[in-house]
């Protein structure tokens, strides 16, 4: 009978459990990060720049600004971050089973993901596009000349299948080594076994100025393949959250469009300019109609700071350009709604 | 009350089984009902939470995503394979090289095993040490880090295809892979393939009448040299009458790496040489004790008669030991099979990595998962199968 009595137990505990993970289901994940009081946040852990732990272990980067944004703007403090870091085949099943609240990892905006596997994006925060790499020792100097080559290329992404497309459209052929963890990858890339890597060219970059010996020795080619949009991703159809997380990333464009940074900010407080009254809070509800407090974007500037920063500190000492990542006022595809 | 009772004891065993939890019979039922329902009831709270996580989130679930064009490239493939082929070809080049693997890795895995296991017990203190030394060794290291090793002794070692090793005319050696000629495809070959099925057959029927010979008259046959002769005569004969129509098509260095002949990838040499060297430990062990099942008089009787020891290793107790050893062999080879999938480490591209990127292009997680599961437990009973049906053959028949 006390068997009995454990098997029932055991089921109804399950039993209970996976209605839990239901009702979980239907609450916004705005309410459950609230409870919690942390944002889980999903970023890459090996690109430099974008989302890695630094010699101290504290996590640095664009995409890691993206969830410390979000963090200040709900709780007032952007450390209140915890990080889980995803391979690139990890990424969706972690963001879809609720294992993170919040994907920010160098990922692909495609219709197949924000359709098919339920995923939404919420905004761009980097654009990219995939290029290749090569030892100078080679002599190539387009992707062209790259009949033949074997190329290096992780698993489960976007860049495989670029790739295969490439190669096809130009009618040359190429062997591929697919391996899945990007040291791994890049290793056996300095070990020769591989022509060529590929990946996003921040990617490319990240490695060549933190992985290789030697950065000098290694070329990446001008052509650009592919379009690259990257972005946050929450999970489909939790909008509250979904607004939460895509405002945050508008109020650091909104800041560098208004020339508020970190350092200046109080001094904006009295600012005349009715733009720079409601972003920090002075008048307008905007706060509370996001479920936020009012001083949200306040928060978010004077802790992380606006996109300008943010990109200066994880992105130039990479070697990359703003480019096509500067403001459209400035000539470029960064532009948020107003905020009003 | 009383007389009811008195009349319990009294009628014993008792004729009926009451319907009460104090009958063991019935508990047994009832338990069994229950944990049966309880199972069931699991797996259907879970095939439903599963469907109905997935309506919810707008996961598109069935295999229909098969016939789509796959539009990634694989390295390395038993068959043509191009990136407009489907998923499906995809799935089946996995297949075919997981198979390549494990079959080759079981063979070779197997010859290597059963010297090991003979050279512990052998009576050369050198030879014996070295092979229990090799044992212990390979066996009390994680097999997947003996497959980074070899990946990265194989690519780190080499140089790359521009400053190849020529081992010899049109047999080159780089990091990317062991490059040799190949003939070129003609119309004998395939006469010479069944001149080669004719050979085996022919000298399956030559040993079974050698034995019978034997057998009656005791006269000796030399069996082993008339079926390499059948095996491999006919089908050189074959070519020799076509006049020997052999062109080689020769590996040359072209631009990033040699085209032409066929070639073993790094990849392939490495998960190869990790299964085959991590495996044979274990099957050393199971042969040796294999051979210390069989009693010591065997040894002796046929000593006794005169017998050469490789001969009596050969005749008298490898046969008595195959009774013990091939029953944890069957796993060992089940453990190859499974074990391969660790290709994905190390970019080899076998049935799980294919599947992998498949799933992580279409999103079809669960299908996916099944797939790989269908196919691994399709091979492992296959195995199973044929070592149970082997081990039925080579039992002892008692009379």
């Amino acid at each position: 009978m006390k068997k009995f009595i454990g098997l029932a137990a055991g089921a109804a505990v399950a039993l209970v459990a996976g209605a839990g993970a239901v009702q979980a289901q239907g609450q916004s994940t705005l309410d459950a990060v609230k409870a919690k009081g942390f944002v889980q946040c999903g970023a890459n852990g090996s690109v430099v720049g974008f989302g890695a732990p630094d010699s101290k272990g504290e996590w640095k980067g664009l995409d890691v600004d993206v969830c410390r944004a979000v963090a200040a703007a709900i709780f007032g403090d952007a450390s209140k971050v915890r990080y889980t870091p995803l391979t690139a085949q990890q990424r969706f099943t972690a963001i879809q089973s609720g294992e993170v609240d919040l994907l920010v990892r160098n990922t692909t905006w495609t219709l197949q993901r924000d359709t098919a596997l339920g995923l939404d994006f919420v905004g761009v925060n980097f654009y990219d596009g995939q290029g290749f790499m090569v030892p100078k020792k080679l002599g190539v100097k387009s992707a062209k000349e790259l009949g033949g080559a074997t190329v290096c290329v992780q698993p489960g992404t976007t860049t495989e299948l670029n790739l295969a497309d490439y190669f096809r459209a130009n009618k040359i052929d190429f062997k591929p080594v697919v391996i899945e963890k990007l040291e791994e990858n890049v290793a056996v890339y300095l070990a020769g076994r591989c022509d060529v890597f590929t990946t996003d060219v921040s990617g490319l970059a990240s490695v060549r100025s933190t992985q290789l010996p030697v950065p000098a020795d290694h070329l990446i080619l001008p052509e650009v393949i592919s379009k690259e949009p990257l972005g946050p991703a929450v999970r489909h159809g939790d909008n509250r959250w979904g607004d939460v997380v895509r405002w945050s990333f508008f109020a650091m464009l909104e800041a560098e469009e208004y020339g508020l940074t970190s350092k200046n900010i109080d001094e904006h407080m009295n600012s005349p300019n009715p733009g720079i009254q409601r972003f920090v809070g002075l008048t307008g509800d905007y706060g509370k109609m996001l479920g936020l407090d009012n001083k949200w974007s306040y928060n978010i500037i004077k802790q992380v700071g606006n996109y300008a920063e943010s990109y200066e500190r994880n992105v130039v000492p990479l070697g990359i350009e703003r480019g096509i990542n500067k403001l459209w006022k400035d000539g470029g595809l960064m532009y948020a709604p107003p905020l009003r | 009350m009383a007389t009811n009772l008195q009349a319990t004891v009294r009628r014993r065993p008792p004729p009926t089984h009451r319907l009460s939890l104090n009958d063991p019979v019935v508990r047994a039922v009832i338990y069994q009902i229950v944990v049966v329902g309880g199972v069931l009831l699991l797996a259907w709270y879970l095939i439903h939470n599963t469907l109905a996580n997935l309506e919810t989130r707008k996961i598109a679930t069935g295999f229909a995503f098969l016939q789509r064009e796959a539009g990634f490239a694989i390295g390395e493939s038993l068959i043509e394979f191009a990136p407009a082929d489907t998923y499906l070809k995809a799935l089946i080049v996995g297949v075919l090289n997981t198979l390549r693997v494990a079959v080759v890795g079981i063979v070779l895995a197997t010859i290597l095993g059963t010297f090991l296991g003979i050279a512990r017990l052998s009576r050369n203190w050198l030879l014996a040490k070295a092979a229990s030394v090799y044992v212990e060794f390979m066996r009390n290291i994680p097999l997947l880090l003996q497959l980074f090793f070899w990946y990265v002794v194989i690519t780190e070692s080499l140089s790359g295809p521009r400053e190849a090793v020529n081992l010899m005319p049109g047999v080159y050696l780089s990091n990317r892979g062991f490059r040799f000629p190949t003939p070129v495809d003609h119309p004998v070959f395939s006469y010479m393939f069944v001149a080669l099925l004719l050979g085996v057959v022919a000298s399956i029927f030559v040993s079974r009448w050698a034995k019978r010979r034997q057998e009656a008259t005791g006269a000796q046959f030399p069996t082993i040299s008339a079926s390499i002769g059948l095996v491999l005569g006919l089908p050189l004969l074959v070519f020799l009458l076509a006049g020997a129509p052999l062109t080689m098509d020769w590996p040359t260095l072209r631009g990033f790496n040699f085209v032409g002949g066929a070639s073993l990838t790094p990849e392939f040499v490495a998960l190869l040489v990790g299964l085959v060297t991590y495996t044979a430990a274990f099957i050393a062990e199971i042969v040796r004790s294999g051979i210390l099942a069989v009693s010591k008089g065997q040894w002796e009787a046929a000593g006794a008669l005169g017998l050469r020891r490789s001969l009596i290793l050969r005749n008298v107790v490898l046969p008595q030991a195959m009774r013990v050893i091939v029953p944890p062999m069957t796993s060992q080879y089940l453990n190859i099979t499974k074990n391969s999938s660790l290709a994905v480490a190390i970019g080899y591209p076998d049935l799980v990595s294919i599947a992998n990127t498949t799933l992580n292009q279409t999103w079809q997680a669960i299908e996916g998962i099944a797939l790989i599961m269908a196919v691994y437990l399709t091979v492992s009973l296959s195995i199973s199968a044929f070592m149970n049906w082997y081990n039925k053959h080579i039992a002892l028949v008692e009379r």
